[in-house]
């Protein structure tokens, strides 16, 4: 008897389950549109973020009181995710990927419609923010990104100063020129590599467009046009990072470098530069004062390269936040992501870029904007096709791979020039594009 | 089920698996079933009875299914398509993806590493068989050493290529070690692919000498010891006793161990993982088909490249077995 009362809790359960999931299937397919009155919006959101750091210090849980503030109805709760990429991907197979989350790089961009909720037109939300044209597919925005971040390089500026270099270098040799005397002057490392972690080698990528001021570089490699040709964008950004390393600029063993250890070194000035986002500030100003140093000898470089006596600096976009197609209260998510990028003060916290437009320039680029940098946002109109191509040549604009080789060709440890290895990249390039375009 | 056949299968299976005293026993039990077991019938034939095999099973098999056949038939059925590994579509492509591995001559030169780690596996199982004979006589602090010897061996993959990669850094373990002997060196051990293969493989060994000699000195030690003893009267050395005792008798196990090293070899994958990610020359196949999978999102690819690995690995099995049978080893 009790056998059986169990047995029919639990079909009971499952029925119920079933209908509540078709109850949540009847609701997907709908725009997550602003609720009109934040104090009437409710329902339970789960949000799934990368930044497990702050979930477990609680820092997101202060946001969520925060935001209840407004919304009194909504209950925020959190889920870090510290393989997010990984784990995300394979769990959007399924309908439960929280309510909002942060658009995993591996979704193609023509799939967006399939996995989240539309925002609102393109017209309403470019007007509002930065970068969402990165998540328009057929005028319609899928996502709005947590903040944004401009590409240059962190140096130690006490460094740079006993080494005699206290004007940005203009052009790569300038550069080249400049960490020459760093090494000769303090013996310090001038150019960090981290080689071994990969992925700092990837943010190279994001200088394309700094190089000539142009937002729409990255949307012009979209075709078989031999990136890495004479004048390329990709061409100047690579040769430099290949005579850095050529001229011995760089550390010794790259095989064994440690992004943890590599914080310590540049602000104690073991280390001259590293190339990153600007997001890197913050991190590094902190290694600064654990050093018992000061933050304010961190700075900021554009890349080396000026356009009409101007430099610039591409900003790129961090994750995105979009909202789950299958999520059952969408006017209470989106009511989070709008209040989380424009009022939360997180991106201002973090020292990134706001992704409301009409947000000033964070104090860590305080260097950019007092030297009349030019930001050009980066146009994300052909980033499918150029993604496309990147994948069907299995070359990674994105990924550490193709860098660590041009680093290894520059260091002597594998065989080949520098041009036969940009001619080679060209044409997987020029190759794949014939095909993924078809 | 009838009894019949009942009676009947279980005469066939009781068979030929029990040594003959028990089976003896067992066919006077079937010829009188009624007079000397009837309790033992009855509970035979009670169903929650012949379903408790199937119980006990239930578990194992439930994972081993969910977890071993059904990935792999996917596995196979995504290598016939062009999936992303996220998408909801996938096209099918028929065998397009084994043209594509069979026409690119770059997706195999990555095989040339696993030379590298074949010539250290012919190493380790030198170097395991050695302290196997060696500690399977009679030593002092014997059983300390068979622990040193095997402890690396449980240690996470890991933790041993992050514990490896400290100690290959510049002016890490091995720099400062060879310092301390006199030996000053300035040589990046992952720098270039050559040293970084070889260092690789040698923390291979480091890492999988003690499975081999745990095998080594189970086998060695299932040598009665009245053999030795009758070597020794007859004047046989420790050598002699290697040669003529130990070396026939462990065949099976080393038979075993080098499909595990071939097998092993074509399909490294942790250490060079953690350690480089493949860089400077150091991918390998299984490397080389996770970052297909999820670097450029060519799951379906990666999936027939997963295939290929391996038939590969299962040809060479069948051929080795073909050249080395495994014959029946009779010492006495």
């Amino acid at each position: 008897m009790g056998k059986t009362r169990t047995l029919t809790g639990v079909l009971l359960a499952v029925t119920t389950l079933t209908v509540a999931g078709c109850s949540g299937g009847g609701a997907a397919g709908g725009a997550a549109a602003a609720p009109a009155d934040p104090g009437a919006v409710s329902g339970e959101i789960k949000v799934l973020t990368h930044r497990t750091d702050l979930v477990q210090n609680g820092t997101m849980k202060r946001y969520a009181e925060e935001f209840n503030k407004t919304h009194p109805k909504v209950k925020v709760s959190f889920e870090g995710i510290t393989d997010y990429e990984g784990e995300v991907k394979i769990r959007m197979n399924t309908k439960a990927y929280g309510d909002v989350l942060m658009i995993p790089a591996v979704v193609a961009k023509n799939d967006y419609p399939k996995f989240f909720a539309p925002l609102g037109p393109k017209e309403e939300l470019s007007r509002l923010y930065r970068f969402s044209d990165k998540t328009e597919v057929a005028g319609k925005v899928y996502g709005i990104a947590q903040f944004g971040t401009a590409n240059g390089f962190v140096h130690n500026k006490a460094l740079w100063k006993r080494a005699g270099v206290t004007q940005w270098p203009r052009t790569p040799a300038e550069f080249t020129a400049a960490l020459e005397k760093v090494k000769d002057r303090t013996g310090a490392v001038p150019y960090y590599t981290n080689f071994k972690d990969g992925w700092p080698l990837v943010q190279w990528t994001s200088n394309v467009g700094s190089v000539t001021c142009d937002a729409k570089a990255t949307d012009k490699l979209s075709g078989p046009v031999s990136p890495w040709k004479e004048g390329g964008e990709l061409r100047t950004v690579d040769t430099l990072l290949h005579d850095i390393v050529k001229r011995g600029l760089s550390e010794k063993d790259p095989t064994t470098t440690n992004w943890e250890t590599s914080k310590g070194l540049l602000a104690k000035g073991d280390v001259g530069a590293m190339m990153l986002g600007s997001w890197a500030i913050t991190q590094m100003q902190g290694a600064a004062k654990d050093a018992g140093g000061s933050p304010d000898d961190i700075g900021f470089l554009p890349f080396p390269a000026q356009k009409d006596g101007k430099f610039c600096a591409t900003l790129v976009s961090d994750y995105q936040q979009a909202v789950s197609i299958h999520s059952g209260n969408k006017p209470a998510a989106r009511a989070w992501i709008d209040w989380f990028t424009g009022k939360s003060g997180y991106s201002d916290k973090e020292g990134a870029v706001p992704t409301l437009k009409a947000a000033p320039m964070p104090a860590t680029l305080k260097d950019f904007v007092d030297n009349d940098v030019t930001f050009v946002e980066r146009s994300e109109a052909q980033t499918g096709p150029v993604n496309a191509i990147d994948n069907a040549a299995e070359l990674g604009l994105n990924k550490p791979d193709y860098r660590q080789k041009l680093i290894d060709i520059a260091r002597g440890a594998q065989k080949g020039s520098l041009q036969d290895y940009f001619a080679d990249l060209d044409k997987r390039w020029d190759e794949a594009a014939k095909t993924a375009g078809s | 089920m009838t009894e019949t056949t009942y009676t009947a299968s279980r005469a066939t299976v009781a068979g030929p698996q029990r040594p003959p005293g028990k089976a003896r026993r067992t066919g006077r039990g079937a010829r009188h079933p009624e007079g000397r077991t009837p309790r033992g019938r009855s509970w035979r034939h009670s169903p929650l009875q012949r379903m408790t095999p199937w119980l006990f099973l239930a578990a194992p098999l439930a994972l081993l299914i969910t977890f071993t056949y059904v990935p792999v038939a996917s596995m196979v059925s995504y290598s016939f398509t062009d999936w992303d590994g996220v998408s909801p579509d996938r096209n099918a492509t028929g065998v397009d993806n084994y043209v594509q591995i069979f026409t690119r001559p770059e997706l195999f030169r990555v095989f040339f590493v696993s030379g590298y780690y074949l010539a250290a596996s012919v190493l380790q199982i030198a170097v395991a068989l050695y302290f196997a004979t060696v500690l399977s006589f009679d030593l002092r602090f014997r059983n300390f050493f068979k622990g040193i010897l095997f402890f690396p061996y449980l240690i996470n993959g890991v933790a041993i290529g992050f514990v490896f990669l400290y100690f290959f850094q510049d002016g890490g373990t091995l720099d400062s070690v060879l310092a301390r002997l006199g030996v000053g060196t300035d040589h990046a051990w992952l720098g270039d692919p050559t040293s970084a293969n070889v260092s690789l493989a040698g923390v291979s060994v480091w890492r999988f000498t003690g499975l081999n000699f745990v095998l080594f000195l189970g086998a060695i030690q299932s040598i009665p010891g009245e053999l030795y003893e009758a070597a020794e009267l007859d004047g046989a050395g420790k050598w002699q006793q290697f040669r003529h005792i130990i070396a026939p008798s462990i065949r099976p196990v080393l038979s075993l161990s080098i499909i595990l090293a071939i097998s092993g070899s074509l399909s490294v994958f942790e250490i060079p993982y953690i350690m480089t990610g493949g860089a400077t020359g150091t991918s390998t196949f299984v490397i080389q088909t996770v970052k297909l999978a999820f670097q450029f999102n060519k799951t379906g690819l990666a999936s027939a490249a997963a295939v290929v690995l391996l038939a590969i690995i299962l040809l060479i099995t069948w051929i080795q077995r073909r050249l080395v049978p495994d014959d029946k080893v009779d010492l006495v």
